[in-house]
């Protein structure tokens, strides 16, 4: 079972720099852990806790708590679908039963190919574009039975492979200044303004 | 706008680029906290104050007193809270995707008013577009110099870390956001004595404030409190965002002036909501996110004003308002509000949460026709054993007030629609089904 | 003084201590708020709604839950109004509609908060028709707890318990709102010294103790309290037993002692004492072979053995080992036996993993509280997380929560290492350098016994710093001589005259035996042989000439065969010295061996001539005195089997037919002449002790021979609690209850049998010279390090058969440098050879290991540290070799 990758470690290591208590990184690593294997193993979900000290029983009670983390293999595409109110009031509830067919699977399910991971989601704050969804947390809005059909053919094919990376890909940018800055408030003297390269 | 008001908080969206420092520096940017250095922390504090700048993140209280209620220390914290998951408001997200090298200025500002010695923005999981544009506009503000030490050459120096959530809806209550943000499950902290100004970020004292708050700083400091002030009726100050959704033919987010309009400006002007789509009958409308107890037409020219809706029984939260149409199953819409809840319930208290759950699957039954006569005495009975007396502000039968808010879908429903309720029963079905 | 905090709850007003809660104020005002989340003894976090009240604020009376509300001067509660009353019907229904409502089945059935607070505030019947959460049940979360998650009701007392109190975190509450359950993380049992903790503090039968299920009703269970006496600490515990068997023990909460805590170990030690294969009858070798005799024939075969030995060799001839697990009384008699009757000093409670009874006895003692309202603790001892756990959950405590500041100073991790605020881990043996360097003025630059001046240095900053300083003195590891212990704690001892001391020994009534006599050259009373000499000799008309031997010393003689005559009192030394080819020597070497023990088939019994059934645990009445010197009555609840009998009795019965007699008639007998002979022990008589204000006992000596009335805290409710609903506890009679304290008869005005003028002075620890340095290591060598687990082949785990399954079999944990350097890795086997033996073990990679040092658990199941140890050394040195 996979732990955290030579560089993934140092990511994990550079977040917990960030931050004046360790175990405030322990969110943030773990979406670094659920980047690398889709997923929260065990051993990555150990390995966090190693890097905060903290028991493995607590790095999977937090994660549990929260719905963005899955203790369970999930599909490359996260099909999350708003049923909430403005979306049900526009149709949402028939585009999930369409989502459900067209999948062949109900909602927590993944298709056979581990392609695609159906889920039914409250609010994703998308709801000027109801009914939408996300696919791994891109958001996509105002969709009919037909729109969606296509975007999973796009998602299959990986038409759409740049604007929706891999299940688990949170945050592509990466923190590039001020990362050893960061922990306790810096002196207040008068240095020349720290770290400022051109980005 | 439909008055003559500049927006305020909105007034770079729709700029090409509108995300990065190029585009804001050309359109204003950092100017405010560049003037706010050069004033005394007091003196922006001050400006806030009589700016009367009323928190946006859903309960209102005025951020310049906030600030002022921050117990000393040495260490003091700053928490943007951008979870935004209340159902049906979609303003912060539009903000950080598209200016959030606003929510940063407005966030240096507040650092520099209050002294903290590190900023945190907690942005909901959920948004990684705004995640990725709010850590680009960080990279970029730190290659600026704005963040950092000794930001714009003034000495104050400002570290800010953009923290992502995981999913949970919770993690906006602040106190589960300051949990969360200590690597932990998101458990709101029962009060006293965990305000957050007193007791918040690894125990030392920390100001939390809504994304859209921070926002308005910049503007603030740059057109002076006053000016702010003079927008908007009495204690109502400036411009809001609004998030329009539901049966509206236009669902958006509006900036409008305070307490100026009313809900049926916000739904029917033909530049916001635009009227109810197939021009359909209002049939209900909810007036400040799900939390929020229902409205009925016959409400519909009350003001968006705060002190207003709270007297009239409800509140303006979250800001968003969600019409519902003649179509609409009003048990199918309290049922869905009441699952949200069950399922977002951080599972600590008792009443919550197992009351959630419980009322959850009574609804579950009547709209799918197995109801009884009797549970509609039995819904309201587990509401009023959730929040007695069902008034405002709650009795703490509960530590924080998700759980006083299940109540109020099935409480307005029945009190609006028992009819639909006892045919749903009498029926065995689901009229609309 | 602050002014007092007075509340009024429903109309009636209650003082308040500042800070408390409304509920803890209001229960010791005499009324009882419900609740399920809020423990005494841990932090509130009001989740479960249960104990809603109306305290009125500005706007007026609001419902707020008594747990978490502080009170304040003048505040009003009121607890009975009609909504009050629905608030907590309300909560109570909503805790039941998930609840499978499995009361007839369920181990918690009629002694459960939740069955007694529906019962007693609840609603009439459930209005829940839907289908209820299911689970898979139960679950192990260890070998010892199992976890119903269709019972719970998240009040978050285990995980709290495992987190906060235990700081083993591995239960967690998982998932959210009501599909939130208790679980482990996989694959990952709750490996905690104290897991059962969580099965008395659960108010629901969520969590049940394995070995209990299904075993009684509670209904049926008589209860009385006691101490345990599994180690030292001395946890107050309540015995339950169904039809005459114990059945299971109870945290009872002791403020100043254990506040409610048990450890495994302690909760599950019944099954030693319900053991079916407990000895009944006594047996007497004939023809080779251990047979069944009589009492009478096993006695008379017992003292004539003894008195052949007396008369041909000399009573220096005849040893006395043991006595550290008996009552005091019963360690009293036989200290009396062997010094006043057979007239041997050769006495030893300890088993040479001790520390010389005069530093015992002999330096300044703190109490477990005074550790943790000092300063400063230095920790000069074994891991108390395995050695002393309940001692252990204190200080971690007070380092956690109340700012205590640790210096740890042993030579490998530790369960409060990740606590310590310096950590001094020395070279095996080398501690007394260590100590050294940080009395001196100066510390040396390269620092002292493998520890960096740095660290050195800070200690001595810290400790010159602290206002307070308690040192805990114990054996880290049993390859390193007690006399390097000694050396650093007499060093400690004369930098900080102030510094008070704790003895971190195991043995559960090893301080009681020391106090009672059970040592060389100490009598009764914490008096030496020669000070006490005319006290004693008048009262039991002779004593041993001079100074006897230790344990290591005896079983050296016996080997030798000067010793003869070994008497075995509750004592295993095959099993439990350090070396075994020593004792397996000496047993060999003894030519008449007596046995007193609960089992007749232990290592040591295997060579005993006769062997005598004692009563055990729970038993028999009597005292024991903890590792503060605390004194605290034990219970009876059931039956020796068979013919067993108390160790007293036995001793006078052996008096008898040695032709002396120990003038016992009863128990109370010995009780009164310990009060009047033993000097520590003035004052302390069976009433004081049975007085209703005094279940957490006393400290002796006494003060000015005035006890202090323990005042119970207000926590204690929480005790109460439980023993209302785990059968009541029944008061201890005394028909003085309700008299007034009077002063007791004591040091202050000794009664005439002993005149003032002739009492002993106590002992005062006066440290020897320096003890002999370690021999430096070379290279190719590992210097052991042997700890003590909770779970060994020590014979109360071994005879609890839920316990003998958790002790693991050897391992040596070497550093993974050291490890790689050998070309071997966790898993593999290597060859182990000291000067005693040479054996194949396991081995695991542990960063934790000091380099060049190896960690060995001691008395594992199987061949191990014991076999390796060599006790003539100051450290013992293995040479470490793959095998293929
Ligand atoms: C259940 C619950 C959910 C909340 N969610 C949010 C949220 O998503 N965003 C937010 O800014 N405030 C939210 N709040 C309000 C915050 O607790 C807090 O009042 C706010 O962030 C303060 O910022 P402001 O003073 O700038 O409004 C929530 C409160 C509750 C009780
Ligand atoms: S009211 Fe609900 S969400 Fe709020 S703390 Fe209690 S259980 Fe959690
Ligand atoms: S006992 Fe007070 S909330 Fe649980």
């Amino acid at each position: 079972m996979p732990r955290l990758t030579a560089e993934n470690l140092q990511r994990a290591r550079q977040l917990i720099a960030l931050y004046p208590q360790p175990r405030s990184a322990l969110i943030p690593i773990l979406h670094i852990v659920q980047e690398q294997d889709g997923w929260l193993t065990p051993d990555g979900m150990a390995h966090a806790g190693e890097l905060l000290d903290i028991d493995p029983a607590e790095v999977y009670g937090t994660a549990s708590f929260y719905d963005m983390f899955f203790t369970h293999p999930v599909g490359r595409h996260l099909v999350s679908v708003c049923t909430n109110l403005a979306c049900l009031l526009n149709g949402a509830d028939e585009l999930l039963e369409h989502a459900e067919a067209r999948l062949g699977v109900a909602p927590g399910g993944t298709t056979a190919d581990g392609q695609f991971t159906l889920e039914e989601v409250e609010c994703i704050a998308f709801c000027g574009a109801a009914p939408c969804l996300a696919v791994n947390w891109r958001f996509f809005g105002n969709i009919g039975n037909e729109d969606f059909d296509r975007l999973v053919d796009d998602l299959a094919a990986g038409r759409l492979a740049d604007d929706v990376p891999p299940h688990g890909t949170l945050n592509r940018v990466r923190r590039r200044v001020g990362l050893s800055a960061a922990a306790p408030a810096p002196a207040e003297d008068t240095d020349a303004p720290a770290q400022a390269r051109p980005s | 706008m439909i008055t003559d008001a500049a927006p305020i908080v909105t007034a770079r969206i729709g700029n090409p680029q509108s995300w990065t420092l190029q585009s804001y520096l050309d359109n204003g940017g950092y100017d405010g906290v560049r003037k706010a250095l050069t004033m005394d922390p007091s003196e922006v504090q001050q400006e806030v104050l009589t700016a009367n700048l009323l928190g946006r993140g859903g309960a209102g209280f005025e951020a310049g007193k906030k600030w002022g209620m921050l117990a000393k220390g040495e260490t003091k914290y700053l928490v943007i809270n951008g979870d935004e998951s209340e159902p049906c408001t979609f303003k912060d997200h539009m903000l950080l995707e598209e200016d959030p090298h606003q929510i940063i200025e407005g966030t240096l500002i507040c650092a520099y008013a209050i002294g903290a010695s590190q900023a945190f923005i907690f942005v909901r999981g959920e948004f990684a577009l705004g995640l990725e544009r709010l850590s680009s506009a960080v990279n970029e503000a730190y290659a600026f110099g704005a963040i950092g030490r000794n930001i714009l050459g003034s000495g104050f120096s400002i570290d800010l870390v953009v923290h992502p959530g995981a999913g949970a809806y919770i993690c906006g209550e602040e106190t589960a956001l300051l949990e969360s943000l200590e690597g932990k499950r998101g458990y709101p902290r029962d009060k006293p004595p965990w305000f957050p100004a007193v007791k918040g970020l690894y125990s030392a004292p920390t100001i939390v404030n809504n994304v859209e708050t921070m926002s308005n700083l910049p503007w603030i400091v740059t057109n002076g409190g006053a000016a702010f002030a003079a927008l908007g009726i009495g204690r109502s100050t400036g411009t809001r965002l609004f998030s329009v959704s539901g049966h509206v033919k236009r669902p958006a987010n509006y900036e409008i002036e305070m307490a100026k309009h009313t809900f049926r400006d916000l739904i029917f002007d033909p530049k916001l909501g635009g009227g109810i789509r197939n021009d359909n009958q209002l049939k209900a409308f909810v007036p400040g996110g799900v939390s929020a107890p229902w409205f009925g037409p016959d409400q519909i020219d009350m003001a968006l004003d705060q002190d207003a809706v709270g007297k009239a029984g409800s509140m303006l939260g979250s800001g968003s308002v969600i019409a519902m149409d003649d179509t609409t199953c009003m048990v199918r819409a309290a049922w869905r509000i009441t699952r949200f809840f069950h399922r977002e319930s951080c599972g600590q208290c008792t009443p919550c949460r197992e009351g959630g759950g419980w009322l959850d699957k009574i609804m579950r039954r009547i709209e799918l026709g197995q109801g009884r006569e009797s549970d509609l005495d039995l819904l309201l009975d587990v509401c009023d054993n959730i929040a007695p007396g069902l008034g405002w502000p709650p009795q703490k039968t509960t530590i924080c007030v998700l759980g006083p808010s299940i109540p109020s879908s099935i409480t307005s429903g029945i009190k609006m629609f028992r009819d639909e309720f006892l045919v749903h029963i009498k029926d065995g079905r689901c009229p609309f089904a | 003084m602050p002014d007092p905090i007075k509340i009024t709850v429903d109309g009636k007003v209650v003082e308040a201590k500042p800070g408390e809660m409304v509920i803890a104020a209001a229960e010791r005002g005499g009324t009882y708020i419900p609740r399920f989340c809020w423990h005494p003894r841990m932090r509130p976090v009001g989740m479960c709604r249960m104990c809603l009240v109306e305290v009125k604020g500005p706007r007026g009376f609001a419902l707020m839950p008594a747990c978490y509300v502080p009170v304040a001067d003048g505040q009003e509660i009121v607890t009975d109004s009609p909504k009050v009353k629905k608030a907590q019907d309300g909560v109570l229904e909503f805790l039941l509609i998930n609840h499978p409502l499995d009361c007839p089945v369920c181990d918690r059935g009629g002694e459960c908060p939740l069955q007694d607070q529906t019962f007693a505030f609840g609603p009439g019947e459930s209005r829940f028709v839907e289908e209820k959460r299911h689970w898979a049940k139960p679950i192990p979360i260890n070998p010892l707890v199992a976890l119903d998650r269709e019972r719970c009701i998240q009040c978050s007392r285990c995980t709290r318990f495992a987190d906060e109190v235990a700081g083993d975190a591995m239960i967690d509450f998982i998932g959210r709102a009501d599909m939130t359950e208790v679980n482990t993380f996989p694959e990952r049992p709750f490996t905690s010294n104290f897991s059962g903790n969580v099965v008395q503090i659960c108010p629901v039968g969520a969590l049940t103790a394995t070995p209990y299920r299904f075993k009684a009703r509670p209904w049926d269970l008589d209860v009385v309290e006691s101490t345990c006496t599994a180690c030292a600490v001395g946890c107050r515990m309540a015995l339950q037993s169904s039809s005459n068997r114990l059945i299971r023990h109870l945290g009872v909460d002791s403020d100043p002692v254990n506040h409610g805590w048990l450890c495994d170990k302690g909760r599950f030690s019944y099954e030693q004492t319900d053991n079916p294969d407990r000895l009944r009858t006594p047996l007497v070798r004939k023809d080779g072979q251990l047979v069944e005799a009589s009492w009478n024939e096993a006695l008379t075969a017992a003292a004539d053995g003894l008195r052949r030995i007396h008369d041909t060799a000399g009573p220096d001839a005849i040893a006395v080992l043991g006595g550290a697990r008996l009552p005091n009384e019963d360690a009293y008699a036989w200290a009396k036996l062997a010094k006043g009757v057979i007239g041997t000093d050769n006495v030893d409670c300890q088993m040479g993993d001790g520390l010389p009874a005069e530093l015992v006895l002999g330096l300044p003692r703190a109490t477990i509280d005074e550790a943790c309202a000092a300063s400063a603790v230095v920790l000069l001892a074994p891991d108390l997380k395995e050695d002393l756990p309940v001692f252990y959950l204190r200080l971690r405590e007070a380092a956690v929560d109340k700012g205590l500041k640790l210096i740890e100073l042993t030579p490998h991790a530790t369960g409060l290492s990740r606590h310590a605020e310096v950590r001094l881990q020395y070279r095996p043996g080398e501690a007394a350098a260590v100590a050294r360097a940080m009395a001196a003025t100066r510390v040396p630059d390269d620092g002292a016994g493998g520890v960096s001046a740095a660290d050195i240095g800070a200690a001595a900053e810290l400790l010159a710093a602290a206002d307070s300083v308690v040192i805990v003195v114990g054996r880290a590891s049993l390859a390193e001589s007690g006399e390097s212990i000694a050396d650093a704690a007499g060093v400690l001892a004369g930098a900080m005259p102030d510094a008070r001391f704790l003895s971190a020994l195991r043995r559960g009534n090893v301080h009681g035996a020391l106090d009672m006599g059970l040592a060389p050259g100490i009598l009764p009373g914490r008096v030496s042989l020669d000070d006490g000499r005319d006290r004693f000799t008048g009262a039991w008309g002779h004593l041993p000439e001079g100074r006897g031997m230790d344990a290591g010393a005896i079983l050296a003689a016996a080997a030798a065969n000067t010793v003869q005559g070994l008497v075995l009192v509750g004592a295993d030394p095959a099993s439990d010295f350090p070396d075994r080819a020593l004792a397996a020597q000496a047993l060999a070497g003894a030519a008449f061996t007596v046995v007193v023990d609960l089992f007749g088939d232990g290592a040591s019994a295997a060579q005993a001539d006769v062997v005598l059934p004692a009563a055990g645990y729970g038993e028999r009445p009597g005292t024991t005195t903890n590792m503060e010197g605390r004194v605290t009555r034990l219970g009876q609840k059931v039956t020796a089997p068979g013919t067993s009998r108390p160790d007293w009795m036995i001793a006078a019965d052996l008096a008898h037919r040695l032709g002396g007699d120990l003038g016992f008639q009863t128990l109370d007998d010995v009780a009164l002449e310990i009060e009047r002979l033993a000097p520590a022990h003035a004052g302390v008589t069976p009433q004081l002790l049975s007085r209703p204000g005094y279940r957490d006992g006393v400290v002796v000596p006494l003060a000015d021979g005035r006890p202090t009335e323990s005042d119970r805290p207000a926590e204690s409710i929480e005790v109460d609690a439980q023993r209302a609903h785990a059968g009541s506890v029944q008061p201890e009679s005394d028909p003085e209850a309700d008299a007034p304290l009077e002063p007791v008869a004591g040091a202050a005005d000794a009664p005439a049998a002993a005149p003032a003028t002739s009492r002993p002075p106590l002992i005062r620890y006066q440290p020897g010279a320096a003890a002999k340095q370690a021999p430096p290591i070379d290279a190719y060598s590992l210097r052991l390090v042997a700890v003590r687990t909770l779970y060994d082949a020590g014979a109360l785990v071994t005879r609890s058969p839920s316990l003998a399954a958790l002790a693991a079999g050897p391992c040596l944990r070497v550093n993974p440098a050291d490890l790689g350097r050998m070309g071997v890795t966790t898993g593999d086997r290597v060859r182990v050879s000291s000067s005693r033996r040479s054996l194949v073990l396991d081995v695991a990679a542990d960063p934790h290991v000091l380099r060049g040092s190896a960690v060995l658990v001691f008395n594992a199941p199987g061949e191990g540290a014991a076999e390796l140890i060599d006790a003539s050394q100051t450290v013992t040195d293995l040479r470490v070799e793959t095998v293929k």
